[in-house]
């Protein structure tokens, strides 16, 4: 397995170089540019500009400078808000994120799992068909549309909760995280029904089941550990999915997340704030898909490295 | 599994049921003022941000020579405490206050105000706003580079409290310039100890380093999420502030913004959305406000396209447009429709020109124009920003051109920054385009049109036009000055350069627990006047 | 050989069997008639405008209601059913296309080429592709074809991953070598032999990659960057009825079932297909 785990780590490498080296050419591409407003700028101060920022200088050389900045741990300053450093933004926007994705998982795990476990074992009974109804509108009910609705529900009609905000008022963080988890949810659902399923009609379970051992005992000891390889398999690109699916989420319930400093990065021509979070979520898509790699193959030894 | 259930169940519960108090609620004892922003702010180096929401953020924190008058009009005292005018308009001599005092206790003295002009008018800085102060002797030439001294530039410095200027010409909007935030001082020793006079990216700005003259000081900052100020005891003024504190949330989707309010988060919003708008009004919503504002929105046109070149294309284009419908079942805001360029009754000045709503007399200026069965009108693009208003002004007008004149023309919707650059290089033919105004008086919009000016942006260039204009900006008596703007803004309408479709109006909810907040025709709503108080 | 036919038609009993997929089918067929008919049926072209009327609750001459333009919402929707469909079918296409013939080729050449081209793959997975779409979007502007291609370039990995297991698993079954002793040309064997055995696996793929693509072309829609008017696809028809759905709810509930139906049908519908041609997992 360590090998396993050291060769992620160095394809990892290329990757991210890659990543890093598409997306800079490819807002290059764009027309527009950072110091772009309503009110035009004169020649003369956008020519103050772009030499302060760097951004007259040869591409190869805008290039080779960002490289060689982001191997010190510098992805430079923002260009739409002076004086703060990329670094200092992603470091702002990536723990918020990253704790909405933990949440959101949790709540996908706890109901899913718990919903498609039930329906494996009551296949074909009403506690099957039920969960497995709700999962469906879970999965083809867009966010954006899941959001507000409960919104509407439960922080105007009904006052429970807060609209937006994250951290500011008790409990604004449910509403985000149900709304991000329950796609999720029922994904897991789905995953973790089919895969006890399977399980279920092995062998080893009939056995257990005729030395006498409790339903309960089956379930959790035996049949689940095989029952939630899908489910494992399914975490990695999940959470990476959710870091990046996490702009709809944050800009309904105004979370200062990284996934909306993303997107207005884009819309800004943010350069410098575009290149360090594509690069950034890069790095969390492949740190979470190896991780979810090396739980599914800890889980079950015996499952080869499919490609 | 079931007692996560369970216990989810219980904090669910328990959050709705514990009487935490809406932030509204709270801020009324508390006189915490929840201001809904818009969109997160550049930053608070008033030398070199552009946008609205700082400027709501830097009125709180800084103060300029004078400052708006919440019931608009003239302006009233600020860092200076009154003014004199030469005879002839040319020199304005400004005494500040004897105690206005910066925000760490340094004295606020009339060297702040010069080197901070310096500051802004050094080309290094890259500021974006330098063009407010060109009226002053020499500062258009420091700015470009002629000359390095700033001693060549009109600004003296008589004594620690007072501060003299010289103008180019007399200008009689000069006092309304002074509100906008680029004329404002920073703090010399606070800026240099983080870094240079021209450097952008200082770190002089951070709560705990920021220091400035208003009425409150910068407490905490955290991006995307909440901006708080806190009253400033060393403000000259402070005993007529009754706030304590502003909280700033940059909410930018409309929806979640309405939705703050509604659930009492917010006391303010810093728009409507537009389909919310004729319901609240319908409705007689308390809290919906509807104000007269300094803005106009048209459409340009690109006048060096070879079809845009023919001004009866242009006209046909303005005439075939139903201004009355456009704003009762499109924007249906209180919108006004604009028949003039400069917004009627800015500073008094009321425009005297007409767009007639007459299709006929569009088509037939289209065949004279040599378009007819055999010479196709062709195909043009109307270029706007991606945002829904834009869109749903667009398709109507689309609808309008296509039945009224039989021409059918294209939709493009590029994203702002793409929007922007093409407008800039006269990549368009028509564009949707706004303007507000910058201060108050019909010079922020009219100049803008002059040739050589980078918001011009159609192309259009008319010496005569540039003549009146100029000329008004040195005559002092107002009845004379305004017939030569009028006369200046007939050349204009009847060019068309550009189609003017309606005045704005400012569109916001604001609970009822603030007082103190009067509409202005240019969104200046200075803090130390408002309070909370519940009737 | 003789496997194949009684392969298709036990996979054929068993879907017709299952009830959730035949609706699912059903409903597919008629929302793709209808969307195919749209201008024959639809009573008002989709860019028309009624601005007098407004926002309009269903009536008799909208009876879906109409949107604050005055434009009617069964028209629309129809039209919507056009575009979304197609972004789903063509997208999918796209995908397929790419992803089975890299999975072919990686998983029947084997070796070195399968290697280099599976290392590929690893390497794109690492790619925040939604981050991608967004940023070719907001560059080249919401061009259709580039939408098409954009999203199919973000579902194709997971096909050739498929298809390149199957592959490899068929390839050293009997039939597949003794085809390759009696000296059968590499293409025949694709065609004749691999290609019908892997056309459950990409069918049933493919019909739960449409609802995906569905959903991602109505979340960037919703950041502004999907389809542009006065062309609308259900996805600006939802992100539209949300902002109203407290004023106008039909224009929210309309849009929003007919998209959730036909989710629904295709995910059922697919589920069936998996189910059918995978004998081990089906419901008895």
């Amino acid at each position: 397995m360590f090998k396993v785990f050291i060769k992620r780590v160095l394809m990892a490498i290329p990757v991210l170089l890659a990543v890093a080296t598409m997306t800079f050419f490819l807002i290059k591409l764009a027309p527009g540019g950072p110091f772009d407003a309503e009110k035009a700028v004169s020649p003369q101060v956008l020519k103050n500009l772009n030499e302060v920022y760097n951004l007259d200088a040869s591409q190869w050389e805008q290039y080779t400078d960002y490289m060689s900045g982001i191997v010190r741990g510098d992805f430079g300053p923002s260009f739409k808000y002076p004086g703060r450093s990329v670094t200092e933004m992603i470091g702002i926007g990536l723990p918020i994120t990253f704790e909405l994705a933990i949440y959101a998982i949790l709540i996908a795990l706890v109901i899913g799992v718990f919903a498609g476990v039930l329906a494996a074992l009551k296949r074909n009974t009403l506690l099957d068909f039920i969960p497995m109804a709700i999962a469906m509108i879970g999965i083809c009910v867009p966010t954006f549309l899941m959001g507000p609705l409960l919104v509407l529900i439960f922080g105007i009609n009904l006052e429970w909760l807060p609209v937006a905000g994250w951290g500011q008022l008790a409990g604004d963080k449910i509403l985000p995280s149900v709304t991000l988890g329950f796609a999720y949810a029922a994904y897991i659902a789905r995953l973790s029904r089919g895969g006890m399923l399977e399980v279920l009609n092995q062998d080893f379970i009939r056995t257990a089941r005729a030395k006498g051992l409790s339903e309960t005992m089956v379930v959790i000891k035996h049949a689940m550990q095989g029952g939630l390889i899908p489910v494992v398999s399914f975490l990695g690109p999940a959470i990476a999915g959710l870091l990046a699916g996490s702009f709809v989420v944050e800009t309904i319930f105004q979370i200062p997340g990284l996934g909306r400093f993303y997107v207005e990065a884009a819309l800004n021509r943010d350069y410098t704030m575009i290149l360090g979070t594509t690069i950034f979520f890069s790095a969390m898509i492949v740190f979470f898909n190896l991780l979810s790699d090396l739980a599914a193959l800890w889980l079950n030894p015996r499952s080869r490295d499919v490609s | 599994m079931r007692h996560l259930y369970l216990t989810l169940a219980v904090i669910i519960f328990i959050s709705g049921c514990s009487s935490s108090l809406s932030p509204v609620d709270d801020g009324l004892d508390k006189q915490i003022f929840h201001f809904g922003n818009g969109s997160e702010p550049q930053g608070i180096d008033p030398h070199i941000v552009t946008g609205v929401p700082e400027h709501h953020l830097l009125i709180s924190l800084c103060e300029g020579l004078t400052s708006s008058n919440p019931n608009g009009g003239q302006n009233l005292p600020g860092a200076a405490e009154s003014w004199d005018i030469s005879e002839d308009g040319t020199v304005y001599t400004f005494y500040l206050q004897k105690n206005g005092k910066w925000s760490n206790g340094d004295a606020l003295t009339a060297n702040d105000f010069a080197w901070s002009w310096q500051r802004l008018l050094t080309p290094s800085l890259g500021s974006q706003y330098p063009d407010m102060l060109y009226y002053v002797k020499g500062a258009s030439d420091f700015h470009n580079g002629i000359t390095d001294n700033f001693n060549d530039v009109g600004v003296e410095v008589v004594d620690d409290y007072t501060f003299r200027v010289h103008l180019n010409n007399s200008t009689p909007f000069f006092l309304g310039l002074l509100s906008h935030y680029s004329t404002w001082p920073v703090h010399k020793e606070t800026v240099l100890k983080h870094g240079t006079i021209d450097d952008r990216n200082g770190q002089w700005t951070r709560p705990g380093n920021f220091v400035c003259n208003g009425p409150f000081n910068l407490k905490s900052w955290e991006l995307n999420s909440r901006i708080v100020v806190e009253k400033n005891p060393l403000y000259w003024d402070a005993n007529v502030v009754k706030l304590n504190e502003i909280h700033y949330y940059p909410v930018q989707n409309v929806m979640t913004e309405d939705r703050m309010f509604r659930a009492g988060q917010l006391h303010l919003t810093s728009t409507l959305p537009s389909q919310k708008c004729p319901v609240y009004i319908e409705e007689n919503n308390p809290d919906l406000r509807v104000d007269p504002y300094m803005g106009t929105y048209f459409y340009r046109l690109n006048t060096k396209n070879p079809v845009l070149k023919d001004v009866r294309v242009r006209k046909a284009l303005a005439f075939a447009i139903d201004r009355k419908k456009l704003v009762e079942k499109v924007t249906k805001c209180g919108q006004i429709p604009a028949y003039s360029f400069t917004p009627p009754g800015s500073a008094g000045y009321e425009p005297d020109t007409e767009i007639p709503f007459d299709p006929e007399l569009a088509k037939q200026l289209l065949v004279e124009a040599g378009y007819g069965p055999g010479n196709e009108f062709p195909k043009l693009e109307i270029l706007f920003n991606t945002n829904e208003d834009h869109r749903k002004l667009a398709l109507a007008i689309q609808q309008m051109w296509q039945q009224n004149l039989g021409v059918d023309i294209v939709l493009v919707n590029q994203d702002w920054k793409v929007y922007l650059a093409r407008e800039m290089i006269g990549d368009f033919q028509v564009s949707r385009a706004g303007w507000i105004g910058d201060y108050e008086d019909p010079n922020t919009f009219l100049d803008t049109l002059r040739p050589n000016r980078g918001n011009n942006k159609t192309g259009w260039e008319n010496e005569d036009y540039d003549r009146l204009v100029e000329q008004a900006n040195s005559e002092n008596n107002q009845d004379v000055r305004y017939d030569l703007l009028r006369k200046a803004e007939n050349i204009l309408i009847d060019e068309m350069p550009i189609i003017p479709l309606y005045t704005y109006v400012k569109s916001y909810q604001l609970s009822s627990d603030v007082k103190g907040y009067y509409p202005n025709y240019l969104d200046h709503h200075h803090p130390k006047y408002i309070y909370l108080e519940r009737d | 050989m003789s496997n194949s036919a009684s392969l298709w038609s036990d996979a054929l009993y068993r879907l017709t069997r299952n009830k959730a997929a035949m609706v699912g089918g059903s409903i597919l067929i008629i929302l793709i008639l209808c969307a195919i008919a749209a201008p024959w049926i639809a009573p008002y072209p989709y860019a028309y405008q009624d601005l007098d009327l407004g926002a309009a609750p269903p009536s008799a001459q909208h009876i879906l209601g109409t949107d604050i333009l005055g434009r009617d919402l069964f028209s629309r929707i129809l039209y919507g059913a056009r575009v979304s469909l197609l972004v789903g079918f063509v997208a999918t296409g796209v995908a397929l296309v790419i992803g089975v013939s890299w999975g072919i080729v990686a998983g029947f050449f084997g070796g070195t080429i399968d290697s280099v081209m599976m290392r590929i793959v690893d390497i794109l997975y690492g790619l925040p592709f939604i981050i991608f779409v967004i940023l070719l979007m907001v560059i080249f502007g919401s061009n259709l074809w580039l939408l098409f291609g954009a999203i199919g370039a973000v579902e194709w990995l997971t096909m050739s991953r498929i298809v390149r297991g199957q592959v490899i698993g068929l390839k050293n079954q009997e039939f597949v070598l003794a085809a390759k002793a009696m000296g059968v040309s590499n293409f025949s064997m694709f065609r004749r032999h691999l290609l019908p055995n892997i056309l459950g696996p990409i069918a049933v793929y493919a019909t739960l990659t449409i609802p995906q693509v569905m959903l991602l072309e109505s979340f960037l829609s919703f950041l502004g960057l999907g389809i542009q008017p006065p062309m609308s696809s259900w996805g600006t028809l939802i992100k539209d009825g949300v902002e109203s759905m407290e004023e106008y709810s039909w224009l929210l509930v309309y849009p929003g079932i007919t998209f959730t139906i036909t989710l629904f049908a295709l995910n059922f519908f697919g589920d069936g297909l998996r189910d059918a041609l995978d004998p081990k997992t089906t419901d008895s």
